[in-house]
């Protein structure tokens, strides 16, 4: 059967570059792949963000990233910088062994929440004690991604996951851990905000977070943490737009917005 | 060159400045914790980066981190602190990146004790992290060894791209002799196509990764990897022998044990009984050829080992049924006598091998 009059006739790159202004590009600093992120996941947003600034402060050859284990372990797919990828919970621990023997550089952590506060808790609270001058990218999702929707140590009270089917009790697992307070005590912390990508003016804010800590990453003055409370829209069960809500009416809710710890 | 009197960790210490080691991280663990202290005092005057992590596994990850910057980078620790680094070394083999990891061997399991012991002997050199990797495996029998392999180990690491683990024991590192250090000069190597420096625009990205999900691609690499191994196993075998010219029976040890077997070859020739030694100075890749060889004209081997024997299943590949192989272990931290070593041969070759 003849199917070719069925595919509507594309016209992209027949226009004239001088009769339009170009408004979005997607940086440079991004590889031109397809992502195996879920439709509606935050990874995908917050790599493009960290990459545009990369682009933006001229900096690709100066930054070394490190990929965490967890649904952005393949980031170095996508992020056209040079990066290592780490062991499950243990990208503080690498990058310090970068950035210690290459102070000059850039170089952040790209780390979710079962990666970072649960089996990486250790490595990330002594990191940020020396104050190891490197970002960390905290995506916190409430949620294990790749293995599938099990409980995480941000996961809400009540909220179901694949191994806590009645909901997170806390009488038996605890509260769910508030990373970025808890880090912002301590002295080697530089600059620890709080920030989320589901809406517009929400997506501003978190590229705004992430050039202020590139940028004071070149203070040497400790760490910066950024931490982006995503969604996760396979194992919420949530088309995105339910997501975007349920961020704002109860991931928001345990974990509020905004900036912890400034400099001076 | 003017020899100086050291204790083993510090020899060895020392060497890995002298090596061009850029970046050393530990932890604490007796019996080795010299190896820290001693580059605390000494690697920044020399502008090197020395660190204490808050663990084991932080420290391997600080040379994995290191190592695929393109440093030389090591650590060190003691059993307990090995197992804990396990998962890391089994990182930094499936991810390419050259480093040295010294295990000053304590006798355990558990937390055990902080007295010499060869109990990870199996741990070392049949892949103690998950996965399909080997690691070339030194053991020295003297603290100029302990210097010596320092350099070796790094050389070896950056040949094949794979951490090279250094194995000695609690009485090697605790004990002073004389030590002579090498002139040596770090070889420069070309890391640019793979180690993550910073991406030009005239280059690909780097990254540094063992995760290969699609099987057809972790088989490729997985026999990538198994070519480097196979090609440790034909260049690298190193080892030692002793009075093996005219044995009719042979010890065969590493480290510590080889050490107190010299003294037994000398009491059992005294009594007549014609012994010799084979030194493994490899553990892997393992002296199994020559080991065959050797047993052609021997009535009998022996391995001796402080532990309740691993190595002696090693020596029974070696020799493959020709001969018959006994063993004789020491543990609990504790160093067999050369008298009790003798004894053991002698109630041996009477009661079982007398003809």
């Amino acid at each position: 059967m003849q199917t070719d009059h069925l595919i509507p006739e594309i016209t992209t790159g027949q226009y004239r570059e001088e009769e339009y202004d170009l408004v979005y590009k997607k940086p440079s600093t991004l590889v031109d792949v397809a992502m195996h992120y879920c439709p509606g996941c935050a990874h995908s947003l917050v790599h493009k963000l960290v990459m545009e600034v990369v682009e933006e402060m001229g900096i690709q050859e100066k930054t070394i990233g490190v990929a965490p284990v967890g649904c952005a372990v393949f980031a170095y797919d996508y992020m056209d910088i040079d990066m290592q990828e780490a062991a499950h919970g243990r990208a503080c621990a690498v990058a310090t062994g970068i950035k210690r023997l290459m102070p000059d550089k850039y170089v952040f952590t790209y780390q979710g929440d079962g990666d970072l506060a649960a089996i990486g808790i250790g490595e990330t609270i002594h990191a940020i004690n020396r104050g190891e001058n490197i970002l960390i990218v905290f995506v916190n999702n409430a949620v294990y991604g790749m293995t599938s929707g099990q409980m995480a140590p941000t996961t809400l009270p009540g909220m179901w996951s694949t191994t806590s089917p009645a909901g997170r009790d806390t009488a038996f697992y605890g509260e769910p851990i508030k990373v970025s307070e808890l880090i912002a005590q301590l002295p080697g912390a530089y600059y620890v905000t709080r920030q989320a990508v589901n809406n517009a003016n929400a997506v501003r804010r978190t590229k705004k977070a992430l050039q202020n800590a590139f940028k004071y990453q070149e203070l040497h003055k400790g760490t910066c943490m950024v931490e982006i409370v995503g969604n996760c829209p396979s194992n919420w069960k949530m088309t995105p737009l339910e997501c975007s809500s349920f961020i704002d009416d109860h991931m928001e809710k345990v974990f509020p917005l905004g900036d912890i710890k400034v400099p001076k | 060159m003017s020899s100086k009197l050291m204790k083993g960790n510090e020899a060895l210490a020392e060497a890995a400045i002298l090596a061009g080691c850029d970046a050393y991280f530990g932890y604490p663990i007796t019996p080795q914790s010299e190896v820290l202290e001693y580059l605390a005092r000494e690697m920044p005057g020399r502008g090197r980066l020395v660190m204490q992590a808050e663990s084991e596994i932080a420290s391997i990850n600080m040379v994995y981190g290191a190592a695929g910057a393109g440093f030389r980078a090591m650590t060190s620790s003691s059993s307990p602190g090995i197992s804990l680094m396990q998962e890391g070394i089994s990182y930094l083999a499936g991810a390419e990146l050259p480093c040295l990891i010294v295990n000053v061997n304590r006798a355990g399991p558990g937390l055990g004790t902080i007295q010499p012991g060869q109990g990870d002997y199996f741990q070392s050199v049949k892949g103690g992290g998950h996965g399909d990797y080997k690691m070339i495996v030194l053991a020295p029998a003297s603290v100029q060894e302990m210097a010596d392999h320092v350099f070796l180990g790094f050389d070896l690491a950056d040949k094949y791209r794979n951490p090279v683990l250094l194995l000695s024991d609690g009485a090697i590192g605790q004990m002073m002799e004389k030590v002579e250090f090498k002139e040596y000069t770090k070889p420069a190597i070309d890391k640019s196509d793979w180690a993550t420096t910073g991406k030009p625009k005239t280059r690909e990205r780097n990254y540094i990764t063992s995760l290969f999900i699609q099987p057809e691609r972790m088989e490729e690499h997985n026999l990538k990897l198994e070519a480097k191994f196979q090609q440790m196993r034909e260049e690298e075998v190193r080892w030692e022998e002793m009075n093996t010219e005219d044995a009719e029976y042979l010890f065969v040890a590493y480290g510590l044990a080889a050490r107190i077997c010299q003294k037994a070859i000398e009491l059992a020739r005294n009594k007549g009984i014609r012994i010799g030694l084979l030194r493994p100075i490899t553990l892997y890749p393992y002296p199994y050829k020559i080991l065959n060889q050797l047993a052609d004209k021997l009535k009998m081997v022996m391995s001796v080992e402080l532990n309740s024997g691993q190595m002696v299943e090693d020596v029974r590949l070696a020799v493959n049924g020709k001969i018959p192989v006994e063993f004789f272990g020491k543990l609990g931290g504790l160093m067999p006598t050369p008298e009790s070593i003798v004894q053991h041969l002698e109630n041996i070759i009477q009661y079982r091998h007398a003809n």
